[in-house]
C-alpha cells in the first residue's frame, strides 16, 4: 500500500514478517501519508474508535454483574450502581458513552457531507459507514432496553411493533421477535445477546472502513486528490496521531462533565421506574439520537408508510454518492451546495426537536414539512445542483499557489474557519 | 482554535433538544439551596440524619426502600451514623429469615447487611392498604421523576385546597405540583409533626428539605465520590490537554507554523 517496501532490521523480525507481515502493517499505519491540511473535523474518526473501545470495555465489565432476566434486571442495575466497586462509574460511562458515540458519529457524518468524502473513489468507505451507523442504532436501542425500566419496556414495545406494519406476516414477525405475545423475558434475553454481539460486528466493520480508507487515502478540506506521498502529505505518526490525541482529550473533557456532573440528563427519568406492563408512560420518547427518525416515522399518517419513510431516510444515505451528481467534493468550492448543506443541518435539528414533542398540532405540521424537505434535499436538490451549480475554480494542489484566487492552503483553511 | 468553539457550539445545539424536553415538562417548581449540587456538592450530614428520621417516622409506614441496606447508613458519603448507632437502628427492625434446620421460617432482628425492611409484603398488599394506589419504592425516586429533588420538595409542600369547580373523589387530594394535580397521598408533613433528635425545629419546609436530601442520597449513594473524582479527572484531563497541545505545536512546527 505504501510506496516503499518495509524490511525489518533484525533477522528474527525478517523471519517473522515473512510469515505474518504484522511489522509491515505497523509500518504502513505509521507512515500512512495523510493530507496535511486536515482540520479538526477529521479527528472524529479517532474519537469514534475510542468511543467503540470504551463501550466494549465498560460493557464487558457491566455484563459481569448484570442479570438479563425480567424480574432481576432492574435490581441488578441498582446492584451495580450501589455495591459493585466503581459500578456507578462504569455504568455512567457506558450510558453516557452511547450519547457521546452518537454525537461523534453525527459530526463525522456531517463532516463527510460538507467535504464530499462519500464521493468517488470513497463510496465503499461511506456505505460501510452507513452499515456501522445502522448497527449502532440497533445496539443503542437494545442497550436501552436492558435496565428494564419503563422507557426500556415501552420503547421496546413501540419499536418492535413497527414490524407489525409489514403486510400479511407482520404479526407473526413481531411475535417471533418477542419470543412470545408481548415484550417479556424472552425479549430481554435475546436483546442482551444481540447487544453483546453487535459491537464486535461494528469492530469488524470499522477495520474494513479503515482498510477501505487506506486505499485512496483521506479526503481533505480542499477536496482535491493529493499526490501520495508528497509535500502535501504528512506521515500519520506523529503528526496526525498527536492532533487526534489533542482533539480526543478535549472530547473526553466534555464526556467527563456528563459522566461526573450530569450523568442522567441525557436519559429519561421514567427509566428509573421498573418496567410495568400495566402502566403506560405519558410520553414514550426514544433517546435523543434517534429523535429525527422518530419524527419522520410519526409524520406519516399510515403506519406502514411511516416505517418505510423512516427506513428510507437512513437508506437514502447509502445512495448519496450517486444522488450527488457534482464532481466537486468540498462545499468550499460549491457556494450553492454550502447553503443547502446548512439548511439540511437545521432541518435535521428541527426534526430532532419535534421528535421529542407530542405529534399534534403545529409540531406535526413542522415535522411533515421537515420530513418532506429531508427527502427533497437528497432526491431533487442534490441531483439537480450537480448540473446547475457554478462552482469556484479548484486549486491545483493543497500547497501550491494557483491561478484561481486561492494563493495558499492556509488561506483555504482560514476561509473555512469563517463558515 | 475556532474549530473548538464550533465543536462546542454544535454539542450545545444538538443537546438543546433533549434539555428542552425536560424543561417543557417542568412547571415552576419550588427551589431551595441544595448542598449537593455543583462541582463540589456534598450532602449535609445533619440534613441526611434528620432526613432519615423523617423517612423512618413518616414515609416508611407506606413507602419501601428496597435497594438500600442498613450498612449504607454508616458508609462514607451518606448520613454517616456511627457503626453502633447503625447496628441499633437495624436491630429495631424485624426480618423474616429461614428456613432454619427444622425447615421453619423465623423472625430475627435486622443486621447491617439486610436491605431496608419493607412496610408491605408485596405490591398488592401495599395497594390494598392504600386505596388502590401503590406508594412507590423510594430507593431511586429522586431520579425517577423529571424535576428530581425540586419536584419532590415541591410536591411535599404543594398541598392546597382544590380551586373552585374542582371536585375530588374520596381519598384524593389536590396538589399544585403533582402531575395532573391529583394525589392519593394525604399531606404527609405538618409543622412539628416529629421531634428532631438534634433539636432542629421541625417546620414543614425543614422536614421536606431534609427528607428530599435523604432521598437524593438513597438514589445516588456515591454522589460525593462522583463529584470528588470528577474534579480530579477533569483537572487531569485539562492539564494533559494543555501538554499535548504544546507537543502538537512543536511537532507540527517541523513542517509549518500553523496547525
Amino acid at each position: 500500500m505504501s510506496d516503499h517496501e518495509y524490511v525489518p532490521q533484525s533477522k528474527f523480525g525478517k523471519w517473522f514478517n515473512d510469515r505474518l507481515p504484522l511489522l509491515s502493517l505497523a509500518s504502513h499505519l505509521t507512515d500512512y501519508p495523510t493530507p496535511k491540511n486536515l482540520n479538526y473535523w477529521w479527528t472524529f474518526g479517532g474519537i469514534l474508535t475510542f468511543c467503540l473501545i470504551t463501550q466494549i470495555v465498560t460493557g464487558l465489565t457491566l455484563a459481569m454483574h448484570y442479570i438479563a432476566h425480567a424480574d432481576l434486571a432492574f435490581e441488578s442495575v441498582e446492584h451495580i450502581m450501589r455495591d459493585v466497586n466503581y459500578g456507578w462509574l462504569i455504568r455512567y460511562i457506558h450510558a453516557n458513552g452511547a450519547s457521546m458515540f452518537f454525537l461523534a458519529v453525527y459530526i463525522h457524518i456531517f463532516r463527510s457531507l460538507f467535504y464530499g468524502s462519500y464521493k468517488s473513489p470513497r463510496e465503499i468507505i461511506w456505505i460501510i459507514g452507513i452499515i456501522i451507523y445502522l448497527l449502532m442504532m440497533a445496539a443503542a436501542f437494545m442497550g436501552y432496553v436492558l435496565p428494564w425500566g419503563q422507557m426500556s419496556f415501552w420503547g421496546a414495545t413501540v419499536i418492535t411493533n413497527l414490524f407489525s406494519a409489514i403486510p400479511l406476516v407482520g404479526e407473526g414477525v413481531v411475535n417471533w421477535l418477542w419470543g412470545g405475545y408481548s415484550v417479556d423475558n424472552p425479549t430481554l434475553t435475546r436483546f442482551f445477546t444481540l447487544h453483546y454481539l453487535i459491537p464486535f460486528l461494528i469492530l469488524g466493520l470499522v477495520v474494513l472502513h479503515i482498510w477501505a480508507l487506506h486505499i485512496p487515502g483521506n479526503n481533505n478540506p480542499v477536496g482535491i486528490d493529493v499526490k501520495k506521498p508528497s509535500k502535501d502529505t504528512v506521515p500519520f505518526h506523529p503528526y496526525i496521531v498527536i492532533k487526534d490525541a489533542f482533539a480526543l482529550l478535549m472530547f473526553m473533557i466534555v464526556f467527563a462533565f456528563f459522566v461526573f456532573y450530569s450523568p442522567n440528563i441525557l436519559g429519561h427519568a421514567d427509566n428509573y421506574i421498573e418496567a410495568n406492563p400495566m402502566v403506560t408512560p405519558a410520553h414514550i420518547v426514544p433517546e435523543w439520537y434517534l429523535l429525527p427518525f422518530y419524527a419522520i416515522l410519526r409524520s406519516v399518517p399510515d403506519k406502514l408508510l411511516g416505517v418505510v419513510a423512516m427506513l428510507s431516510a437512513i437508506l437514502i444515505l447509502a445512495a448519496l454518492p450517486w444522488l450527488d451528481t457534482s464532481k466537486i467534493r468540498s462545499a468550499v468550492f460549491r457556494p450553492l451546495y454550502k447553503q443547502f448543506y446548512w439548511i439540511l443541518l437545521v432541518d435535521v435539528l428541527v426534526l430532532g426537536y419535534v421528535g421529542a414533542m407530542p405529534a399534534e398540532g403545529l409540531y406535526l405540521l413542522i415535522a411533515r414539512v421537515a420530513t418532506a424537505y429531508y427527502f427533497i434535499h437528497f432526491l431533487i436538490i442534490l441531483p439537480v445542483l450537480g448540473y446547475k451549480e457554478k462552482t469556484i475554480p479548484l486549486p491545483l494542489s493543497i500547497t501550491e499557489p494557483v491561478l484561481g484566487g486561492f494563493p495558499m492552503a492556509s488561506a483555504v483553511k482560514k476561509k473555512e474557519n469563517l463558515n | 482554535m475556532k474549530h473548538t468553539f464550533k465543536i462546542t457550539y454544535l454539542i450545545i445545539f444538538l443537546l438543546a433538544g433533549t434539555l428542552q424536553v425536560n424543561a417543557a415538562e417542568k412547571i415552576d417548581l419550588l427551589k431551595t439551596d441544595w448542598t449537593f449540587k455543583g462541582l463540589f456538592g456534598k450532602f449535609d450530614r445533619g440534613s441526611l440524619q434528620r432526613g432519615y428520621q423523617v423517612y423512618t417516622e413518616v414515609c416508611s409506614s407506606c413507602h419501601s426502600m428496597k435497594y438500600v441496606s442498613y450498612r449504607n447508613l454508616f458508609e462514607p458519603g451518606g448520613p454517616e451514623f456511627t457503626e453502633d448507632q447503625t447496628k441499633a437502628i437495624a436491630a429495631s427492625f424485624e426480618v423474616t429469615d429461614g428456613p432454619n434446620s427444622d425447615g421453619e421460617m423465623f423472625v430475627r432482628p435486622a443486621k447491617l447487611s439486610d436491605k431496608f425492611v419493607m412496610p408491605f409484603a408485596n405490591v398488592k398488599a401495599a395497594q390494598a392498604a392504600n386505596g388502590g394506589a401503590y406508594p412507590p419504592d423510594m430507593s431511586v425516586l429522586a431520579k425517577a421523576r423529571s424535576g428530581g429533588v425540586d419536584y419532590i420538595y415541591s410536591v411535599l409542600l404543594g398541598y392546597e385546597d382544590p380551586p373552585s369547580g374542582v371536585t375530588l373523589d374520596d381519598g384524593v387530594y389536590y396538589n399544585k405540583y403533582m402531575y395532573g394535580n391529583n394525589i392519593k397521598m394525604s399531606e404527609p408533613l405538618t409543622d412539628g409533626l416529629i421531634e428532631y433528635v438534634d433539636g432542629t425545629t421541625a417546620s414543614k419546609e425543614q422536614m421536606a428539605k431534609d427528607v428530599t436530601t435523604f432521598l437524593m442520597w438513597a438514589a445516588e449513594p456515591h454522589l460525593e465520590s462522583r463529584h470528588k473524582m470528577g474534579f480530579k479527572a477533569i483537572l487531569y484531563l485539562i492539564i494533559l490537554t494543555i501538554l499535548v497541545y504544546f507537543s502538537m505545536k512543536r511537532i507540527w512546527s517541523r513542517i509549518e507554523s500553523e496547525v
